[in-house]
């Protein structure tokens, strides 16, 4: 383990800062403790939860198994550059207060993380893509078919025409019953 | 609401700023020594329901339940402006600071203490046993699902009501007409036969001098506008932005990190630590040594995590070195056996003759069910931090039980309960695991050695393996049919009893019944895990009622049906779920349906489970619920609470598993205590049915089912019974034959 500090310098969500830091700590807690944005969150440790997940050079990253030296000269978006510089809320974002994804909210910004990082590659996927990209992020409170449903519902609204089916909408109040099988393939 | 309206007390005031604020307590002619730090003075109340309406026609429920996601300052806050007709725009939720003197403004005289039973464990938190208290009516306890059949129905809908009816009572005065004239809506008074309307905000501070109605008119079910409506959560924006701020995003100035590691075995002390190498790395500030764990402090949570792998510690020996999981369950068979040889058993239900039934019976069955220990693993690993500055004590965390946490605090460092502060943050996740105050009394010992505020947060191996489990159990089973299939006597003797104290529940109508338990203690700590021991007997029940509808030959949903006749409401849960499930289609090989139902906190959850099973793995395909909580006060959030409750005990069906070897826990993190990710998640489809039944809770009721329906689906599938779990421990590619099946 090296004990030797470095100036370390990356674009955090557009800005450009530089930290004093050991190369090999994680990038996770150069973000958290030197850089105070604490939307990215500590989960385990070993890159198996997916809670800390932010973009470098827009890949999907573990930023606790991430070396801080591998952010050097690199574009860094965590969940507070997540909105536009407007601050409008990302189609991801407002599809998932559409949908009431989080419960206890803890796993999300890493699954908004990796759900970005998804849909700037693939605009509109399929349950399997999305599964394939989210498989990574656990949601304790057990909300992936919210997580699903909202994925799918931006990638919608982002598409040139918006698409609204106010009979599935009526439905889903009136009978209070919540059914996301129209959503799914699998199996 | 009548046995509570000689209870209940509230009151009224103005708060600087004329802001109306009305409080509810509930009173109590008991009160026990384990209250004491909670309650200085006698006749000093404890919060729970506050509303305050603002002179810019505001209003804001002010809850005194911890928040991690079940939505329930939301649900409360419905539940407050639907008897107040207020505007649903205007209103908004806060959680009730950990202060005495917050909560005892206006509300009077009088804690809560009284008529129902509240599950020790909720409050083992304060010092000693506690007794009876009415359910998390106050300290500030979140769990058992209580919110909103407790704080909710006795505690907000009451403030709301009232706070109506004082601001008709002033506007009555001041408009000269009587108050029967005059109706709330929107947040205004109206006289309708004058035309005239005011907003509430008029009449606050004039109300605020009235003596309120020691019971307020109530709605009725037709009456309500709010309740009953998927309001969006008032918590949700700030959790797709990161903003947020969790107890692990506490920031102190001057705040150094601390990393932790505890005595591999529970039980075992400190002895010896050669800190030298540690305290040399950079960033490190200082060792502190603890009973049973040791902690290093450093300038980052990195560098503590790198120099606390530095450390050559020693701990202590322990009768306890040696033991293992087979160990544990070898340990309680024999225990039971003993318990049963010496007539020694405790009786939870002894109804007509079970034995002699069992001994009659056409058919018998006896069965063997086991589930493992099994950790929290809330994605938040637990945290504090805390600051001991010029006599004071300050605490920043997430937890379920602030007021608690705060006399735990100061009791385990003997400091002044008014010294101590807490400043409570939303949980990621709690289920339970938050409710005990291991973490935040370790925050602060370090804190204190180190002079300066420390984070202190548990690695996720520490929080695997320092948890307090849901308790490993063993539940043993005969049953008898007669000559008609009829079930006619059942026996189930289990270890350990916790809580809650009616499980195990077996809603069926069996004319001879033994329900008997022996103690075997362990080693290792237990605590709540979400739905408590409705988990662990919820499989055990529902799965050996499964085991005897097939021996007698019957459909499991019909031999259940046949037993739910004295049970309408069970009944009706029952059928609606195997109608949505289409229960009576077949399915084709390799795929199997399952049938569950619980009753728990209150509420009643049916569980359709399908499974198809593919080389031997198991793919769960859909879940159907079917959920009666009574009413339900945001339908959309009761089904999240389903669908979350679902996942959460499919997790520990499909893969749950916290074992012990050599006296310690083996598991540490997520590869090993593996969760349910999105590509194995099932469809669920929740329906909700509004009974008249009283309102029950919803955070745990959808834990407790989901195992046993998936069991018996496995076995639909595959003829395996699955009798201990997590399921990942059998092979399904071949068929095990049953052996236990005699007559």
């Amino acid at each position: 383990m090296s004990s030797q500090t470095k100036p370390i310098t990356m674009v955090v969500n557009g800005q450009s800062q530089t930290i004093e830091a050991d190369p090999a700590q994680p990038l996770l807690w150069a973000i958290r403790e030197q850089l105070a944005l604490t939307g990215t969150k500590f989960g385990c440790g070993i890159a198996q939860c997916g809670a800390c997940t932010v973009q470098l050079n827009g890949q999907p990253i573990r930023s606790c198994v991430t070396p801080v030296a591998a952010a050097e000269g690199a574009q860094i978006t965590t969940i507070e550059g997540l909105k536009a510089a407007d601050g409008s809320l990302h189609p991801l974002q407002q599809a998932w207060i559409d949908e009431q994804v989080p419960q206890c909210g803890y796993c999300q910004s890493g699954q908004l993380m990796s759900a970005s990082a998804l849909l700037a590659s693939t605009p509109n996927p399929t349950d399997a893509e999305i599964n394939t990209a989210m498989q990574g992020n656990v949601c304790r409170c057990g909300m992936y078919n919210r997580i699903r449903r909202a994925i799918h519902k931006a990638a919608n609204s982002s598409a040139a025409v918006a698409f609204f089916d106010p009979q599935a909408d009526a439905s889903k109040t009136a009978d209070q019953t919540s059914s996301n099988r129209q959503e799914m393939n699998h199996g | 609401m009548g046995k509570w309206s000689r209870r209940a007390f509230i009151a009224g005031g103005v708060l600087t700023g004329g802001v109306l604020a009305v409080g509810v307590a509930i009173r109590t002619g008991r009160r026990t020594d384990e209250l004491a730090p909670m309650v200085t003075t006698e006749g000093e109340a404890l919060v729970n329901a506050w509303v305050k309406v603002h002179p810019d026609n505001r209003v804001t429920a002010i809850v005194a339940h911890s928040e991690m996601g079940q939505g329930v300052h939301t649900a409360l806050a419905q539940m407050l402006a639907d008897e107040m007709d207020a505007d649903w725009s205007l209103v908004s939720a806060m959680e009730a600071p950990a202060e005495k003197s917050y909560a005892n403004y206006a509300v009077g005289k009088g804690f809560v203490l009284g008529d129902a039973d509240i599950p020790t464990w909720l409050v083992r938190t304060v010092d000693g046993a506690f007794q009876k208290i009415v359910e998390t009516m106050s300290l500030q306890i979140t769990g058992g699902s209580a919110s909103v059949r407790a704080t909710g129905v006795y505690g907000l809908r009451v403030a709301g009501a009232a706070a109506r009816q004082m601001l008709i009572d002033v506007a009555a005065d001041r408009w000269e007409v009587p108050a029967s004239e005059l109706t709330a809506e929107n947040s205004y008074i109206v006289h309708a036969a004058s035309d005239r309307r005011a907003p509430f905000a008029e009449f606050a501070e004039a109300a605020g001098q009235l003596t309120p109605s020691a019971t307020p008119q109530l709605k009725a079910a037709s009456e309500f506008k709010i309740i009953g409506e998927s309001k969006q959560r008032f918590d949700i924006p700030g959790k797709v932005d990161g903003t947020t701020e969790f107890g692990i995003d506490a920031q102190v100035p001057g705040m150094q990190y601390a990393a932790i590691v505890h005595a591999p075995v529970f039980g075992a002390t400190l002895t010896e630590v050669n800190d030298a190498k540690a305290l040399a790395m950079p960033g490190v500030t200082g060792v502190v040594n603890l009973e049973n764990a040791v902690a290093v402090v450093a300038s980052g949570y990195w560098q503590a995590s790198q120099a606390l792998q530095a450390l050559d510690v020693s701990w202590s020996t322990t009768g306890t070195d040696g033991v293992s999981q087979d160990a544990i369950f070898e340990q309680f068979r024999a225990d039971m056996d003993a318990t049963l040889a010496n007539n020694d058993e405790t009786f939870d239900k002894d109804e007509g003759d079970a034995r002699a039934a069992i001994d009659n019976a056409k058919v018998k069955v006896s069965a063997e069910y086991t589930v493992p220990y099994l950790a929290h693993a809330c994605m938040e690993p637990v945290n504090a931090t805390a600051w001991e500055h010029d006599g004071q004590l300050e605490v920043w965390t997430g937890c379920q039980n602030p007021l608690g946490f705060r006399a735990a605090i100061a009791d385990a460092l003997d400091i002044d309960f008014d010294n101590v502060s807490l400043h409570n943050a939303p949980m990621g996740g709690g289920f339970g695991r938050k409710a005990t105050p291991d973490y935040a009394i370790e925050a602060a010992q370090v804190a204190r050695a180190a002079g300066t505020p420390v984070k202190l947060i548990w690695s996720r191996e520490e929080d695997v393996k320092h948890d307090h489990y849901r308790p490993a159990i063993m539940s043993r089973f005969e049953g008898g049919l007669n000559e008609d299939g009829k079930l006619v006597g059942w026996d189930n003797q289990y270890v350990d009893k916790h809580e809650p104290a009616e499980a195990p529940v077996v809603p069926y109508s069996i004319a001879n019944t033994r329900i008997h338990h022996a103690s075997s203690p362990t080693h290792v700590p237990f605590g709540p895990w979400r739905s408590v021991d409705h988990s662990q007997h919820g499989f055990f029940t529902e799965s050996f009622v499964d085991e005897m509808a097939h021996a007698a030959g019957t459909d499991p949903y019909q031999f259940r049906r046949a037993m739910l006749a004295d049970h309408p409401r069970l009944l009706t849960v029952l059928d609606r779920a195997a109608s949505e499930a289409n229960w009576d289609v077949p399915m084709t090989a390799g795929r199997g349906r399952g049938i569950s139902l619980q009753e728990s906190f209150g509420s009643v959850v049916a569980q359709v489970v399908e499974v198809t099973i593919n080389e031997g793995k198991v793919a769960v395909d859909r879940v159907v619920v079917v959920s009666d909580t009574g009413m339900a006060v945001n339908p959309d959030g009761v089904i999240a609470q389903m669908e979350s409750g679902v996942i959460y005990g499919l997790t520990a069906a499909l893969y749950g598993e916290v074992s012990i070897a050599e006296g310690a826990v083996t598991q540490s993190n997520f590869h090993d205590y593996q969760m349910v990710r999105m590509h194995e998640a099932p469809v669920i489809e929740t329906h909700i049915v509004n009974s008249d039944a009283a309102w029950g809770g919803a955070g745990e009721p959808g834990t407790p089912g989901i195992a046993p329906a998936l069991a018996n689906a496995i076995f639909a599938a595959t003829g395996t019974r699955i009798r201990q779990l997590p399921v990942a421990k059998y092979d399904l590619e071949y068929r095990v034959t049953e052996t236990d099946e005699v007559g």
